[in-house]
Parts: C-alpha cells; sequence; structure tokens
C-alpha cells in the first residue's frame, strides 16, 4: 500500500459543482508523480483538496495517509502528519518575517507530534538547518528578514515554498503549476531542490501543463488528467508523448469537435 | 476544533485571572488610609491634608473639582452613563512608607510584584522602578548612576515636596485642570504617578519603569506623571497596568504631562491591560521645542473602556512627533485610541499609525486630530491607520479629524480595514499552525510595525499579551 491513497475521490466545489470526478492514486517516498492536464482540468482543486482546503468539499471516496483516513482532517493536521503542498499563488503574509514564519511552523509541526505539548526547536540547531536550506536552493539571505511573500517576485516566491518543504521535511509533496510564470534558471535551481529531497524520505506529487519542469524533475508516473479524471497513465514516455500531440486525444468528443 | 463562545471568555478570563487577575483582601484593616466612597470637596481637602500639601495644591484641588462637577460628562466616544462616581473609592493609601528596597514593602503587596515580575525585570533591564499600588508610590528606586548625573526620577508627591519650585512651574501647564471632564478629576483627587528631570545632555539609556497596579474593587487611580526632558537629553519611560477582575467597575483617570526641550528626545511607552471592568480615561499630552522629538507608543490591550488619544504640540522650529498606536478590543471591550499631532511651528513633522484590531464583539477605532496652524509652513504630517476585524459580531471605526489653516504643507492620510482571509488562514494551516495559531501569527504580523519599535523585552511582551487576547478565539 502506497503512503499516500487517493481512492475514487471526487471534489465538489460549494455550490455542488463537481470538478474531480472519481481519481485512485497511490504515492510513495521516493517516487516522483506528474499529474499533467490542459487548463481547467481540476488539477488545482485536486492539489487544494489533498491538502484540506475548506472551499473544497471531498463528496465521495477517501483521502488514506500511512493508513490513516484523513478525508475529513483539516489542512493544520494534514501538514503534522506529513503531508505539503506548493502553492502556485503563495499568499503574502505582512510583518512576518519568513524566518520567524518557518520557526512558527516548525514549532507548530513539533508540538503536534509531541502530543499537543510544547517542544520549540532550538534557536542555533534551527538557524544552522535554515541557512544550509537556504544556500542549497540559492535563496538569498536577505529574503530571510523579507516578510513572508511580501513584495516577492514570482520566481522568489516559488523559491521560498520550496524551501518550506526543505525546512518542514514532508513526506509527501504537492507541488501545483511550480513551473508557471519561472524562467529557465528559476525552474532549474526549484526543480533541483524537489530531485535533492525526493528519496527514501518524501516522494512527490508534480502538477502541471506542460511537459517543460518534467525535463528537470524526471517523473516516475505520468497520469493524464482531463475533466477531473485520470485517462491515461504510464512512464516518462507519456510525457513527451503529450508534448508532441496535445491533449487532444484525450479531451471528450464533443470538446474533440470543438477544438477541430 | 470549535470552542464554544463561552469557553473563549472562560478561557481568556481564567489566563487572566491566573497571571494577572489576582487580588489581595481588600480589608479597610490592612490599608494605612482608605478614604469613603464617592467624591465631595472634603474628600479632596481630606487628600490634600493627608498628603500635606502646599496650599496652592489645595487650591488647585478645589478648583478642579468645581470644574469636573460643572462638566457634562462627554457623549462622544464611549458609553460614560453607567459609571456610578458615588461608588468609587477616590484615595487609598496601602502603607505608611514608601520603600526603595522590595524587602520592606508587606508581605502581600511584595508578592503582587513578585507575580508580575517587576523585581526580576528591574535588575535585568530598567535604569529605575516606581511601583504604585492603590493612590500611592509603594516602592521607588533609581540607579545612584543617574542620580549622580543629576537624573530625577520620583513619585509626584515626592516631587511636590522635594521639587517644589519645578513642580509649580509646570503642573497644569500643559494640561490645564479644566481641559476636559476627566483631567478636571484627575487635577482633584491626583495621587502618585511619577516625576522625571533629565539634566540638558544626559541620556538615560535603560527605561525607566512605571508600574500601576489597581487591587481594591471600585478603585479610583488617578496618578499624575509630569516628564521635563532638558536640552539634548533622551529618555524613555515605560507604564504597563494590570487589576484584578470584579464584577463591579473601577475607573483609572491619568494626566501626563511632557515637555521636551531644544533637540530633546522623550520616549513614552505605555502597555495597558487593566481588566475589563475597568474604565481607563486618560488625558496625555506632551509639547516639543525646537529640534526635539516626542514619541508615544501606546499599547492598549485592557479595560472596559479606553478613551486616550496621546498628544504632541509641535512648538519649535523641525520639532518632530511620533504616535504609535495598537488597540485590541475583545469581547464586551471599546478601545477608542488614537493620537493628536498639533503642528504650531514652521518645518515640523509628525507621523501617526494606528493598529487597531477588533474580535468577539469587540469595538476598536482610531480617533485622531491633526492641525496645522498658519505659519507651520513646510509642515510634514502623515497618519496611516490600519484596522483588521477578525469576526463579523465586531466593530471598527475610524474618526480622523483634520484641520489646515497653512497652504505650504505636506500632509497624506491613509486608512485600511482587512479581515483575515480563508486563503490566508489556509496557507499558514497547510504548514501546520492550528487556525488560533495561523490568526494570531496573521495578527502579530499586523502590529509588528509598532512592536518592532520596542525593546525586545516590551516587544516580548506586547506579542505575549495578544497571543493571551487571541487563545482560542477563533470558533
Amino acid at each position: 500500500m502506497a503512503l499516500l491513497e487517493l481512492k475514487n475521490l471526487h471534489v465538489a466545489l460549494e455550490d455542488g459543482t463537481e470538478i474531480v470526478k472519481g481519481v485512485d492514486l497511490g504515492i510513495s517516498p521516493g517516487e516522483v508523480h506528474a499529474v499533467m492536464g490542459p487548463n481547467g482540468s481540476g488539477k488545482s482543486t485536486l492539489a487544494y483538496a489533498l491538502m484540506g482546503h475548506p472551499a473544497y468539499e471531498i463528496t465521495e471516496g477517501q483521502i488514506l495517509f500511512d493508513g490513516e483516513d484523513l478525508t475529513e482532517a483539516g489542512a493544520d493536521e494534514r501538514a503534522q502528519k506529513g503531508l505539503f503542498l506548493a502553492f502556485q499563488y503563495p499568499h503574502a503574509i505582512p510583518g512576518v518575517t519568513v524566518t520567524s514564519f518557518l520557526r512558527s511552523a516548525i514549532n507548530a509541526i513539533r508540538k503536534a507530534r509531541n502530543g499537543g505539548a510544547d517542544d520549540p526547536v532550538a534557536v542555533k540547531e534551527f538557524r544552522t538547518d535554515l541557512l544550509a536550506a537556504m544556500d542549497r536552493l540559492k535563496v538569498p539571505r536577505e529574503l530571510a528578514q523579507r516578510y513572508l511573500n511580501e513584495g516577492f517576485s514570482g520566481g522568489e516566491k516559488k523559491r521560498v515554498e520550496i524551501l518550506q518543504m526543505a525546512m518542514l521535511k514532508p513526506r509527501i509533496a504537492v507541488l501545483d503549476e511550480t513551473d508557471s510564470g519561472l524562467d529557465i534558471d528559476a525552474l532549474k535551481i526549484v526543480a533541483g531542490g524537489v530531485k535533492e529531497l525526493v528519496g527514501p524520505e518524501m516522494g512527490a506529487l508534480v502538477t502541471t501543463h506542460y511537459q517543460r519542469i518534467l525535463n528537470y524533475i524526471k517523473p516516475d508516473f505520468v497520469h493524464v488528467f482531463v475533466d477531473g479524471r485520470i485517462v491515461e497513465e504510464g512512464g516518462p514516455e507519456l510525457a513527451h508523448k503529450l508534448e508532441a500531440e496535445g491533449y487532444e486525444a484525450f479531451l471528450p468528443k464533443q470538446e474533440k469537435e470543438a477544438v477541430s | 476544533m470549535a470552542q464554544s463562545e463561552t469557553e473563549v471568555v472562560q478561557g481568556i478570563g481564567s489566563d487572566y485571572e491566573v497571571k494577572y487577575g489576582f487580588s489581595n483582601p481588600d480589608e479597610a484593616k490592612d490599608y494605612f488610609f482608605k478614604s469613603g466612597r464617592g467624591l465631595n470637596h472634603e474628600i479632596v481637602d481630606a487628600i490634600s491634608s493627608h498628603k500635606n500639601e502646599p496650599d496652592w495644591m489645595r487650591k488647585f484641588r478645589h478648583k478642579s473639582l468645581d470644574y469636573f462637577l460643572a462638566r457634562p460628562l462627554p457623549q462622544w466616544g464611549g458609553n460614560l452613563n453607567d459609571i456610578d462616581f458615588e461608588n468609587i473609592y477616590y484615595y487609598i493609601r496601602p502603607t505608611e512608607k514608601q520603600a526603595d528596597s522590595w524587602e520592606d514593602l508587606p508581605a502581600d503587596i511584595k508578592d503582587t510584584w513578585d507575580k508580575l515580575g517587576i523585581p526580576e525585570a528591574e535588575k535585568k533591564y530598567l535604569a529605575g522602578v516606581g511601583a504604585q499600588y492603590e493612590s500611592e508610590v509603594v516602592y521607588h528606586k533609581l540607579r545612584e548612576s543617574l542620580e549622580k548625573q543629576g537624573v530625577i526620577f520620583l513619585d509626584m508627591d515626592s516631587a511636590l515636596r522635594e521639587h517644589e519650585d519645578l513642580v509649580k512651574q509646570y503642573f497644569g501647564t500643559i494640561i490645564p485642570q479644566n481641559d476636559n471632564k476627566f483631567a478636571a478629576l484627575n487635577s482633584a483627587v491626583w495621587s502618585g504617578g511619577s516625576f522625571i528631570y533629565v539634566p540638558p545632555g544626559v541620556k538615560v539609556e535603560m527605561p525607566l519603569q512605571a508600574y500601576f497596579r489597581i487591587n481594591a474593587e471600585n478603585m479610583g487611580q488617578f496618578e499624575r506623571t509630569l516628564i521635563l526632558v532638558d536640552e539634548g537629553a533622551y529618555v524613555h519611560y515605560v507604564e504597563g497596568c494590570t487589576a484584578p477582575i470584579y464584577t463591579s467597575d473601577s475607573l483609572h483617570s491619568a494626566v501626563v504631562e511632557i515637555v521636551v526641550k531644544k533637540d530633546a528626545r522623550c520616549r513614552y511607552t505605555t502597555i495597558q491591560n487593566w481588566s475589563t471592568n475597568v474604565y481607563n480615561l486618560v488625558t496625555k499630552r506632551a509639547v516639543a521645542y525646537e529640534g526635539a522629538t516626542m514619541e508615544w507608543v501606546d499599547g492598549n490591550l485592557g479595560s472596559k473602556l479606553t478613551m486616550k488619544y496621546p498628544a504632541i504640540w509641535l512648538l519649535g522650529e523641525r520639532a518632530h512627533g511620533e504616535v504609535l498606536s495598537i488597540a485590541f478590543a475583545g469581547k464586551g471591550q471599546h478601545q477608542d485610541a488614537g493620537g493628536k499631532a498639533v503642528h504650531v511651528a514652521p518645518r515640523t513633522s509628525s507621523v501617526i499609525t494606528s493598529k487597531s484590531i477588533s474580535k468577539n464583539g469587540g469595538r476598536a477605532g482610531y480617533r485622531g486630530l491633526l492641525e496645522v496652524a498658519k505659519g507651520a509652513h513646510g509642515a510634514k504630517s502623515k497618519v496611516v491607520c490600519d484596522a483588521l476585524i477578525l469576526d463579523d459580531e465586531s466593530r471598527s471605526d475610524t474618526y480622523p479629524y483634520i484641520r489646515i489653516d497653512e497652504s505650504d504643507v505636506d500632509i497624506g492620510h491613509e486608512a485600511t480595514v482587512s479581515k483575515i482571509g480563508e486563503e490566508q488562514l489556509f496557507y499558514l494551516m497547510s504548514r501546520g499552525l492550528s487556525e488560533a495559531e495561523a490568526s494570531a501569527l496573521i495578527v502579530s504580523g499586523f502590529v509588528e510595525p509598532i512592536t518592532k519599535e520596542l525593546p525586545l523585552e516590551y516587544a516580548v511582551e506586547m506579542n505575549r499579551l495578544i497571543q493571551l487576547q487571541m487563545e482560542g478565539s477563533v470558533g
């Protein structure tokens, strides 16, 4: 059994519109899964629902993490168990520096894992880890004292998302269209960071529209995602096929006609 | 995950109870002197006699009482109509003598200060401490090195005895006794508070702190503070205040007058954490002369109703004034806070930054005045007031009054009102923070532009109090 299991997952908006229409997926540490789909296929909804966004309701199916049912759990509990979402559009938190935010997050997770009793990380240990991670991910040191995502460029935001991932050490990371808005240099750094973290401790699920990021993060599994469903699965070669032929072959019949 | 409203309120109350809300038995026999309830000329006379005051001060008090009685109760700001002035004790003297060693205080009073951590703070980072319990300053001490440099830091009553001329010269000149109803009340029954004189060129590097504690039920505390910062000198004065939680009301009405002379600088920091049965009606005003800087850092977290608008009159060229105001209103609280800057001289500048937070039905607001007199050319001012409303029951108000009689000025005003967004919360919670922790982090970031101005110890204290207000606040 995979560490993260999605079983027949259905997700609807608050108004009842169903966006994700039955997804089965299993991810384990050491694996990179790519969910590839056109705009509007429901990739981001899937990512948000996995993390427990309150605006997306799971109407059917289950999310199992390490065998435990997290379908009803809040985002905080999921994060404490070891799930992570790198946001496509991370939010600014004015007045809270990257450093103090990271320390708060790490301490919240440590507290949860310590049965609810405070267990703050030692200042020196935290500082050493943070500086090392920043150097590895080529995050400029001055960013550590800036307010989280406030006035950050698109590239800075994505790098800081990966920095958070490196510091929080999740077991499964979901990267939601992390490649969007990145130039090649930034993409290489971000992809390098992900590659480095994937291993015996962590698996990753990357959602993307384009094959481009997959040149830098080699997926073990590619899932073609159209209209809320996985319509085709395969190895890395499937990504290349998609790049060459487009999503057209996978679109529902009426849409195919509309496109042609 | 969700907590009911009752649990939330009990949570906050019990935490305040443990940390600040304890009280010593309020038996008249424990006190050296306690006046009867209510206010009249006999009580005023008794206070003055008790203190052996000079005749001019006795007359000043009586006249002030006349002003107080003649003035109507303000009908703006907060609701003052429920104050029962006849039920208040206007003067309680807990001990016969002031101590300059904590050991010399009665055990229960010493215990109060220990619980509040004042002796420990004194050792670590303060240059001097005054500790007022009910109406009198029961402990007072200044580091010897500062005494040798001519710095005077006394309670107001001792200052009147030991430096009568200096007190007489300034007392009631910055805030006239008939300035407003509550300034008149304070002028009539004042007791305790601080007197500070910093000689020319002397820079007091560590803060001087006063701590105000109400212990008795239905207490009225009316401390009076006068700070004189001579040319080129610097001082940072910090005040803190707490009280036990009672079901009936107490009244705190202070007057603070400050003179900042040429090229001097004064910073006055308040961390107001009264229990939620205290009316906090305070008048604070500073005058700043040529090239001088006056800064009010005003944190209001406690009290039932606070009406307080620290003012700066910029009387000399290039004088600079700053007001940094934080107001946090929880259930049953109304914080009517703000600031005033009055530009009288050319090329003066002022900045007012206000951050208000309201939750659980609380009401917090900014009420401010910016005035530029004719002839104050080249005056610059910036007013920024930001409000954060944490739920739909809570309220925020902004009343920015602006009067400009000079055309050569540079004035900016910005106001924002925001709510904590679901997306921001989700982002933080996806990193493992609980909803309450996430909200608290957003709030601490919201007030960060002000807390970063505080010395580390006070920034920590302010953040801790905000956490306390936030705990369990999200249902």
